[in-house]
C-alpha cells in the first residue's frame, strides 16, 4: 500500500494509548515482542517496545519523553523526535488512539 | 516493523520446525446461510460430532503454550455455539488475540454485549454483496443485508475493530467501488476483497463464479484506485487461476498455521480433509504440540523433500512451496503434484479450460451448501 504523510501529528501534550484490538505483547515462545493487531502480529523493534511500554492513555508524552531521555541518557530532542514520529505514524494506522 | 518471523527456540523436531502463529478454530459447520462458495468441506460435520466446551478450553491452553498468537473463531457460524463467549473469554485470559469470523446474522444488542464483555479483540464480518437482493440470492437467506448492516453498527458502537470481508465472483465485481464505500461508511478499519478460491463447494460452482480476465483487470483497477485514497487497509486476495505462479499454500504446509475442525481434527489448512491419502490426528487423542511437530499429516508436505519436478529444481520452491496441495488433489487427483495453476505444470491447460468454460457460462445456477446432500 502507498505510504501517506500522517494527517495527525502528535504533541507532547497528548496522552495516547493503544486502540481496542491492538496491544504490545511478549511472545515467550519466540522470545520477541509483537504488536497484536487485527489478523496479524507485527514485530516490534527494541526502540518501539521501549516507547510503547510507557503508554497508558493517561500520561502526557512530555513526561514519557523525559523518562526515556533519562533512562537511556540520550539527548531529549532526539528522543522527542523519535517518539512523536513513531506515535503519529501508529495513530494514522489507528493502532494508537488519543 | 515487519510481520513476525518464524524463529523458534526449544529442541528435537522443535529445533527446525517453526512454531505455529495462528489457529483457525472451526467451532461448528452449522450455519444459517448456504453460500455456494463456502470454504467448509462438502461433507459437513454434524452437531453430535462437535468438540465439547472442555475440549476447546484445553486446546486453547495447548495452543498458547505451543506459540499460537492469534485464534480465529470461525465455522460455519461460530455464534451458533452457545459456549462461544466462554471460549473467547478463556483465550483472552491466555493472552491469545481473539478474532471472530462471522456472518453477523446472530449479532443482536444482547449477544454483542456478551462478545464485548468476553474481551473480543476483532470481528471479521462477511458480506456477499452491497446489493440486498443479490446478497439474499448468494446466501440463500432472506433479508440478510439489513441484519449484516445492523451487526456492523453494533460492532463499531462497541468500539471493536471491524474488517469487512467480501467474496468476489463474476456477478459482484462491478460493485467493488460500492463495497469500498460501504466499508468506509461503516467505519471498518480493514476490508478483505477475496476472490473465491475454488475448493469444495466453490469448485462445484466454479463455472458460475469464476470471473473473466477482463473482470479481473477491472477488479485490480478498483483496488489500485482505492489504495490511493488511504485510511482503509485493503487485503486483496487474487484468484490464483489467473496467476503465472501458484499461491504459497498457507505460507508453506505446516509452517505457520493450523486448523481444527468441529470434531477436533487438526489440519494444515481448512481444505486438507479433501486429501484421501491423509489421516488427521484428533485433539481428543493427542496434544496439539505432538500433532504439529510429529503427525504424518503435517510432516508429509512440510518443507521441500516431498516435491516432484518442476518444483524440486525450481528457484521459487521456498517461495511458492509447490503451491496448494488441495488444488493438486482436486484437479489432478494427486496431492503430491505441482499445483496446476503454475505455468510450468504440465497440467496448466486444465486451468485454462476452466477459465474458458466459465466465460461461456452466463447464468448463475448454484449448488448451495447444505448438510447431508452430498456423499462421496
Amino acid at each position: 500500500m502507498t505510504t501517506h504523510a500522517p494527517h495527525t501529528m502528535l504533541t507532547e501534550d497528548d496522552c495516547p494509548g493503544f486502540s481496542r484490538g491492538y496491544r504490545l505483547q511478549h511472545d515467550k515462545v519466540r522470545e520477541q515482542w509483537v504488536i497484536q493487531a487485527p489478523e496479524r502480529a507485527l514485530l516490534a523493534d527494541p526502540i518501539a517496545v521501549a516507547i510503547l511500554q510507557e503508554l497508558d492513555g493517561q500520561t502526557r508524552l512530555g513526561v514519557v519523553i523525559d523518562r526515556l531521555a533519562e533512562r537511556y541518557e540520550a539527548p531529549r530532542d532526539q528522543i522527542a523526535t523519535d517518539v512523536l514520529a513513531l506515535l503519529s505514524d501508529l495513530t494514522e494506522k489507528r493502532i494508537i488512539r488519543l | 516493523m515487519s510481520e513476525t518471523s518464524h524463529s523458534n527456540k526449544a529442541g528435537r523436531a522443535e529445533h527446525t520446525i517453526p512454531a505455529p502463529m495462528s489457529l483457525l478454530a472451526e467451532l461448528t459447520h452449522r450455519c444459517p446461510l448456504s453460500c455456494p462458495y463456502c470454504s467448509n468441506p462438502v461433507e459437513l460435520e454434524r452437531k453430535a460430532q462437535e468438540l465439547s466446551t472442555e475440549d476447546w478450553l484445553r486446546v486453547l491452553e495447548e495452543a498458547a503454550e505451543l506459540g499460537i498468537l492469534q485464534v480465529h473463531f470461525s465455522g460455519g457460524e461460530p455464534m451458533a455455539r452457545p459456549d462461544l463467549y466462554t471460549l473467547i473469554s478463556h483465550a483472552h485470559k491466555l493472552n491469545l488475540y481473539t478474532n471472530l469470523i462471522t456472518s453477523g446474522v446472530l449479532i443482536t444488542p444482547q449477544t454483542m454485549k456478551r462478545l464485548d464483555e468476553s474481551g473480543l479483540d476483532h470481528v471479521q464480518l462477511s458480506f456477499q454483496d452491497t446489493d440486498g437482493p443479490e446478497a439474499d440470492r448468494l446466501s440463500d437467506f432472506p433479508q440478510v443485508q439489513p441484519r449484516k448492516l445492523e451487526a456492523a453498527r453494533l460492532i463499531t458502537q462497541a468500539g471493536i475493530p471491524l474488517t469487512l470481508n467480501f467474496v468476489l465472483q463474476k456477478a459482484n465485481i462491478s460493485r467493488m467501488p460500492a463495497m469500498f464505500a460501504l466499508a468506509r461508511q461503516l467505519d471498518a478499519q480493514r476490508v478483505e476483497m477475496a476472490h473465491t478460491q475454488y475448493y469444495g463447494w466453490a469448485l462445484k460452482n466454479r463455472a458460475a463464479l469464476l470471473p473473466s480476465r477482463t473482470q479481473l483487470e477491472e477488479a485490480s483497477r478498483y483496488v489500485a484506485a482505492e489504495e490511493t485514497k488511504g485510511g482503509l487497509a485493503i487485503d486483496y486476495v487474487t484468484p490464483d487461476y489467473y496467476a503465472e505462479r501458484p499461491k504459497p499454500c498457507m505460507g508453506g504446509w505446516g509452517q505457520r498455521f493450523l486448523n481444527i475442525s468441529p470434531s477436533g481434527h487438526v489440519l494444515p489448512c481448512h481444505a486438507a480433509e479433501t486429501i484421501p491419502s491423509l489421516t488427521f490426528d484428533n485433539v481428543r487423542d493427542h496434544s496439539l504440540s505432538h500433532i504439529w511437530y510429529h503427525s504424518r499429516a503435517f510432516t508429509l508436505f512440510r518443507g521441500t523433500d516431498w516435491m516432484p519436478e518442476p518444483c524440486a529444481s525450481c528457484a521459487r520452491k521456498e517461495i511458492d512451496w509447490g503451491g496448494c496441495r488441495c488444488q493438486a488433489l482436486a484437479l489432478l487427483g494427486d496431492a503430491s503434484q505441482t499445483d496446476p495453476v503454475c505455468s510450468l505444470s504440465p497440467h496448466r491447460h486444465l486451468i485454462d479450460e476452466a477459465i474458458a468454460e466459465a466465460e461461456k457460462t452466463n447464468e448463475q445456477v448454484f449448488i448451495y451448501r447444505r448438510m447431508g446432500q452430498n456423499t462421496r
